[in-house]
């Protein structure tokens, strides 16, 4: 039996869950921004979630279920640097600011906050799709979860999921707007984006989570 | 390739605790961040805080000091630093009159001492910012504001240190570095790639006999990759692509920095200055002031770049004030 709603305890295990996935993604992630980047993505990525699963584990439930993503995106936003510390804290940070308490989220609860970090993250990064960024894979996998209409928390994880790696997959065709990649030019074609990827690795590990629970 | 370091997870607070007790006439850490400050704080000024990524030694950390800066935010290797290790240095340094960041201009770092800015001013502390954008192999001059800050921080901290010293307003300093970033140009080549410790392969690959004009300090592709050749004919293209982008004409006044990417020798760069001064008497360039040593690095890169700071009578002013810190110093002239 799959969850329909989310509670605090189980945000928090799925958070969890999703911080060991990219911990243990350090390696791939490194691979693939080594060929169009610094090649520290992977290390930041994984730094950043292991200080959020270590706070998260010393987490005393609230009952407000924002208050999880909050604390692991401002871990990550005020621990990784570089500017995925900034975009991907903003991810699970901007959803859940100024938004009233909840016990649990349902389906729209979680597109909205979703919704919500993608627009923080293009205002404050200046990215659109097509920009070489994590933002290729974010946008699709926002607008899937925004076209299902019930209230299945599996179901809509997986068209998030296979959007994003949709998304993932697209940007292999693009050249790169910002990062050391900008300067590549055509050069970064055929290459995917290491950002997009962790979008992706984050929204698989949802659905693992879900999907298992 | 052999490194000298322990745990790559501990690089940076090692270096912090080795860095600053080593220089602890001069400095103290920033409380609980990975923040450099002066020790002595200095009152009646705006505050002078650079910073970026580890890794480009003694570029930022190595810049805080009389007549430099008052505060460096240190970020991990080759990564901006976090907002808020950007905000606590600054915070801990500010002196009433207003915080400078002067930085140099990549993605991460706009982003993080963007948002540093947006909390100091939530608390009433007034801000303002510099990018540095030296690099002109890094984007046509028409979008001059993507192009990438290099060895051209060094005379910009100078001339911001030196504006900050003098007792300007925060917004008579930046009107300042803008003329001074008006008139700076730097471009460099790369013979061989650094690397980044814990991290198996080089930061690129570089075959034994080429080289590659315009490469960024974290191993950003550049504009041409060919056969090496010798010091004067690269000398020639360098100089031919900094006085395309900033004409020079007989009779200027200039500053000359021959930077060292981390493992190229100060008989290769002295070579490599010598040429330039050829090139800048034969066009009736005067030079005010020079220098070669590697202050803007990349782990262990091999390569150089050469800097041009065309000087009018405010930047000469604030060039010619004395500063100080250990790797960097200037008399009074």
């Amino acid at each position: 039996m799959s969850l329909n709603v989310i509670n605090t305890k189980k945000a928090k295990e799925m958070l969890i869950y999703v911080a060991n996935e990219i911990i243990d993604s350090k390696p791939l992630l490194t691979e693939i921004d080594s060929k169009i980047g610094d090649g520290d993505h992977g290390i930041g990525m994984s730094g950043g979630l292991k200080k959020a699963k270590e706070k998260l584990m010393a987490y005393e439930e609230t009952s407000n279920v924002y208050d999880v993503f909050s604390l692991t995106g401002k871990t990550m936003l005020m621990s990784m640097g570089g500017a995925s510390g900034v975009i991907f804290g903003s991810l699970f940070l901007a959803g859940a600011k100024n938004v009233s308490p909840k016990e649990e989220l349902n389906t729209r609860d979680v597109t909205e906050m979703f919704d919500k970090g993608l627009q923080a993250i293009k205002e404050r990064g200046k990215a659109e799709v097509g920009d070489k960024t994590m933002v290729d894979a974010l946008e699709p996998a926002v607008k899937a979860m925004k076209s299902y209409e019930d209230n299945n928390l599996l179901e809509m994880f997986k068209l998030a999921e296979s959007a994003a790696q949709e998304g993932v997959e697209n940007t292999k065709n693009y050249i790169a707007k910002y990062g050391r990649a900008k300067s590549l030019m055509e050069r970064a074609i055929g290459y995917q984006d290491a950002g997009a990827t962790s979008v992706w690795i984050i929204f698989k590990s949802m659905r693992e989570f879900i999907e298992n629970d | 390739m052999k490194e000298i370091i322990n745990d790559p997870e501990n690089i940076i607070s090692e270096v912090m605790d080795g860095f600053i007790s080593a220089y602890s006439y001069l400095y103290e850490k920033v409380p609980e961040v990975n923040g450099i400050l002066l020790k002595e704080r200095r009152k009646d000024k705006v505050t002078l805080v650079i910073g970026g990524g580890s890794g480009h030694e003694p570029m930022f950390g190595g810049f805080v000091g009389e007549g430099l800066a008052d505060a460096a935010a240190c970020g991990n290797i080759f990564a901006s630093p976090d907002p808020n290790t950007i905000y606590e240095t600054a915070k801990s340094a500010h002196a009433g009159k207003g915080v400078l960041f002067l930085y140099g201009c990549y993605a991460g770092d706009n982003l993080n001492f963007d948002m540093a800015e947006e909390m100091l001013q939530d608390e009433g502390i007034k801000t303002a910012h510099i990018r540095v954008w030296d690099d002109c192999a890094s984007a046509p001059i028409e979008r001059i504001e993507d192009r990438r800050g290099i060895a051209g921080d060094v005379f910009m901290v100078k001339i911001a240190g030196a504006a900050c010293d003098a007792g300007l307003s925060l917004e008579e300093v930046v009107l300042v570095l803008e003329n001074a970033r008006n008139n700076l140009r730097s471009i460099g080549i790369a013979t061989k790639p650094g690397k980044i410790p814990g991290l198996e392969k080089p930061t690129f690959e570089l075959k034994d006999n080429e080289m590659e004009f315009g490469m960024g300090l974290h191993g950003e592709p550049g504009i041409q990759r060919t056969q090496m050749k010798p010091a004067d004919e690269l000398v020639e293209i360098l100089y031919g692509h900094i006085t395309k982008d900033m004409p020079l004409i007989s009779g200027d006044n200039v500053c000359i920095l021959v930077n060292g990417l981390g493992s190229t020798t100060i008989i290769e760069m002295s070579i490599v200055f010598r040429k330039v001064r050829q090139l800048l008497e034969s066009d009736g360039i005067q030079i005010h002031d020079a220098d070669i040593n590697s202050y803007c690095t990349s782990l262990g890169m091999g390569g150089f770049s050469i800097s041009i700071l065309k000087l009018d009578s405010e930047l000469k002013k604030y060039y010619n004030s004395p500063c100080y810190c250990p790797y960097y110093a200037k008399q009074q002239r």
